[in-house]
């Protein structure tokens, strides 16, 4: 090992999967004890890339060399004994073991567990003294947090004496606080040496914490800068190959007719009151957002104005004419005939059914539309047809109308559901975390398209846990808290601090 | 009821519980691993059938065993590579090595033996013989006389095959190498998360093949006890459904080996009380015989149907593992 040598270093690795081409080329090189990021859009290579550097994949040509020297990495073993370590986005840890019994698994020291536990025990002390991570060594995996399973992880790797360690997405579970508690941690361990390579589509945390920085676009390494030198929107730019507008574009609302009128609405679902008396009114041609922490009521708020739920009180009219919420009568089918769409908050379990194919999902919900039967039959060929106009008009990639959903990534995914909703501009729109799990290009087309419905003059109902989406897109702001709606503000009278104690629940009184 | 027949009912409880114990524990290291294992009645059977033609053909029960133990691993080895290696579904390979066992095994039985697919009986050397262990009577009169402590000695614990004695003795084996063991904490984390096994570097497949051979291994011995220790030779469909019952005693014990000692007991104690009183009479209503002989079969529909509790398997049981990124 000599000691100048970069800790990472990849020449020209390429691998693909059947026809597609994963990673084109990769060089790339990482110098001890710093902080590296790699953004790019979903699917652009950057986990095949960490797969193949932790051995899962074998990469179809190209090196690696750890500190200097040419290390072949055939399988996870070898990583590991090149003392590179992975925290997946995906905790792979054994829920019902304890934490220490999870540290060991795979580095146990011999056939005995007693002699290897009682060392490892030691050891977790002395680690999570040196690093800051704390963690209860007999605690059970799945009664810790998020962010405690974590640290777990991140204690694994370096049991195994790990000097490199990639993390993969990590802050996608955490909450803030937890947030900037791994990131200290991942701040000492830089200070104590390590190095390490931070996977992220969150612009701000490379911004905040890494020193170099790398992009990758369509399976290739389009460019590796200093990160004081670059900037969340050249990098957005480099990542998706053109100008990302990071601030939502939009004119001034002009709000016309009420559409929907909700007055005193409760739910009580599973025995608890989930929406506790809430009234609001959206006009044509302005986006209502919803801030909040989730799980304060948004979510049944979406489900009884979809359909899907019933209410236990209160009242809702659109255009003046009641809204059946008692459950009775009320569903899906109905609602699309009153002229409201639905982009439900859980795309994958709500909005799609992912084994079903692009066309099929595309459909569902209009399904008895004319255009898509014929006679008593469906005239697939003519669904098909549609499905491909709507990805062309929509950005779906791949535009096939046979791949089946899942085989999308979670952008395209969510542009399938915004296509069959929005093609049909409905009068009232409900809309709910319409970016979540979605890479920036996909953001800025999914907001320009609820931004287009909105100048159509039709009414939108955006719920949203992402502050910056809230600002961005609304017209007007009711923030909710423990089923009740705090207050309404205007974007442009209020701010992220003004917001977040609203969602914390502290009235204008008493802040 | 005197003592001495409390103590005939509990030394036919052991008897009739061996099987099922091997059996149980067989699924026990199979499921803890993750693959669900509902051939043990096949393999059981062909064990049977194997080990009493070669205990036959070779006059020696222990060379009778282990062709036992070698059919009930080929079995084995079929479901793993079919679950394993091929990702196939596990609860059709299971069925399919159930099939496949209850035909062969009467098929061979007629070619070799010509006798309506049975082997012939053993006898001496080629079935096991009850151990005496030192200081006890063997005579039904003699161990009549003796005291209480004396009874229970000659009785209930002397007067076994070795195999059941064996049987016994994995219980505690099997719940340290689970516990106590890097073998075991790999095999029941291979059950849980395989994905945590595989990125620490450990083969999944390896694991799950050692765990359903060892599986294949107890279920021979449990086939071999049946035809030759319990009864005298094989025959048609003599294992008769003890693999189902034990899959029933392991969802009780909740896939832990102590409580698999205990479920395999009950049911064992159920299957000797109906053996014994044929029809009870309770007053005014006489139990008929049948009634008594379903009882381990009535205890498992009620085991299954949940009465026990909430029994939750190991969680990556019944799905082939698929290594993603």
């Amino acid at each position: 090992m000599t000691p100048t040598a970069p800790a990472i270093e990849l020449k020209g690795i390429s691998k693909s999967f059947g026809p597609v081409q994963a990673n084109r080329d990769i060089s790339l090189s990482v110098a001890r004890g710093t902080i590296h990021g790699i953004v790019g859009e979903n699917g652009a290579g950057k986990s095949t890339l960490m797969s193949i550097l932790y051995g899962f994949y074998k990469a179809d040509r190209g090196e690696i060399f750890i500190n200097g020297t040419l290390t072949p990495i055939p399988d996870s073993q070898a990583a590991i004994r090149a003392g590179i370590g992975m925290v997946h986005q995906h905790f792979k840890l054994v829920e019902n073991f304890t934490v220490v019994e999870n540290v060991i698994l795979g580095a146990e020291d011999g056939a005995f567990l007693t002699p290897s536990i009682a060392k490892a025990r030691k050891t977790l002390t002395q680690l999570s003294e040196d690093y800051g991570l704390r963690v209860d060594p007999d605690a059970i995996i799945e009664d810790l947090s998020v962010g405690h399973q974590q640290r777990v992880e991140i204690l694994k790797q370096l049991y195994r004496h790990a000097d490199i360690l990639i993390l993969d997405e990590p802050t996608g579970v955490l909450t803030p606080t937890e947030a900037d508690q791994l990131f200290r941690i991942l701040e000492r361990l830089r200070a104590e040496g390590k190095t390490i390579i931070l996977i992220t589509h969150k612009l701000r945390e490379i911004m905040d914490i890494t020193d170099t920085v790398s992009v990758m676009r369509r399976g290739e390494m389009t460019n590796t800068v200093k990160t004081a030198d670059t900037s969340p929107a050249e990098l957005a730019e480099m990542m998706v190959g053109r100008k990302v507008l990071l601030q939502v574009d939009k004119t001034p609302a002009i709000p016309g007719e009420v559409v929907l009128s909700v007055q005193d609405l409760r739910v009580r679902h599973g025995g608890v009151d989930r929406l506790k008396g809430v009234s609001f009114d959206i006009r044509r041609g302005e986006i209502f957002g919803i801030a909040g922490v989730a799980g304060n009521g948004q979510t049944e708020l979406l489900e009884v104005l979809g359909g899907m739920i019933s209410a236990s009180g209160g009242s809702v009219t659109m255009f003046g004419a009641p809204l059946d919420i008692s459950g009775g009568g009320a569903n899906g089918q109905t609602r699309r005939a009153r002229g409201i769409g639905h982009v439900p908050e859980d795309r994958q379990t709500e909005g799609l059914i992912m084994p079903f194919e692009a066309w099929e999902n595309v459909a569902f919900g209009y399904h008895k539309d004319p255009k898509y039967n014929a006679g008593p039959l469906m005239d697939h060929a003519a669904m098909q047809a549609d499905c491909a106009d709507k990805m062309a008009r929509y950005d779906v990639r791949p535009p096939n109308p046979r791949l089946p959903a899942r085989n999308f990534s979670g952008g395209n995914q969510q542009k399938i559901v915004v296509a069959r909703e929005m093609d049909r501009a409905p009068d009232l729109l409900l809309v709910g975390q319409p970016t979540r799990g979605v890479d920036i290009g996909a953001i800025e087309f999914i907001h320009k398209q609820i931004i287009a419905l909105r100048d159509q003059g039709k009414a939108i109902l955006l719920v949203s846990v992402e502050l910056d989406e809230i600002i961005g897109l609304s017209d007007r702001i009711a923030v909710m808290f423990d089923g009740r709606i705090m207050g309404e503000r205007l974007p442009d009278q209020t701010d992220q601090n003004e917001l977040g104690l609203l969602m914390a629940g502290v009235t204008e009184g008493a802040a | 009821m005197d003592f001495l027949t409390i103590l005939q009912i509990l030394d036919s409880t052991v008897r009739l519980a061996t099987p099922l114990l091997l059996a149980c524990l067989a699924g026990l290291y199979s499921e803890r691993a993750g693959i669900f294992d509902i051939g043990l009645e096949g393999k059981i059977l062909a064990a049977a059938f194997f080990s009493a033609a070669v205990a036959f053909a070779s006059g020696s029960v222990w060379v009778g065993m282990l062709a036992g133990i070698a059919a009930s691993m080929a079995l084995a080895a079929l479901h793993g590579v079919a679950s394993i290696t091929f990702r196939g579904n596990q609860l059709i390979s299971g069925v399919a090595i159930n099939f496949l066992a209850a035909g062969l095994t009467v098929v061979i039985a007629q070619t070799w033996f010509q006798q309506g697919g049975r082997t012939p009986q053993l006898a001496g050397d080629a079935r096991f013989e009850n151990i005496v262990l030192p200081g006890a009577a063997t005579r039904i009169r003699d161990i009549a006389q003796q005291g209480p402590l004396g009874q229970l000695y000659s009785e209930l614990i002397s007067g076994h095959s070795i195999i059941v004695y064996v049987a016994f003795a994995i219980v505690p084996l099997t719940w340290w190498v689970l516990y106590r063991t890097r073998f075991g904490l790999r095999l029941r984390a291979v059950g849980e998360n395989p994905a945590a096994v595989d990125t620490a570097g450990i083969s999944v497949v390896g694991l799950r093949f050692a765990a359903v051979l060892i599986a294949g291994v107890l279920c021979g011995i449990a086939g071999a006890y049946l035809a030759t220790a319990l009864n005298a030779g094989f025959v048609k469909d003599m294992s008769a459904g003890r693999g189902f019952i034990a899959l029933a005693a392991l969802i009780f014990a909740k896939w832990r080996p102590w409580y698999a000692l205990s479920a395999c007991l009950l049911f064992g104690f159920f299957d000797a009380v109906g053996n014994r009183y044929q029809n009870i009479q309770l007053g005014e209503i006489i139990v008929p015989v049948q009634f008594m002989q379903a009882l381990p079969y009535i205890l498992v529909v009620i085991v299954l149907a949940g009465l026990v509790g909430k029994a939750i398997p190991p969680r990556a049981g019944g799905e082939p593992y698929v290594k993603e990124r």
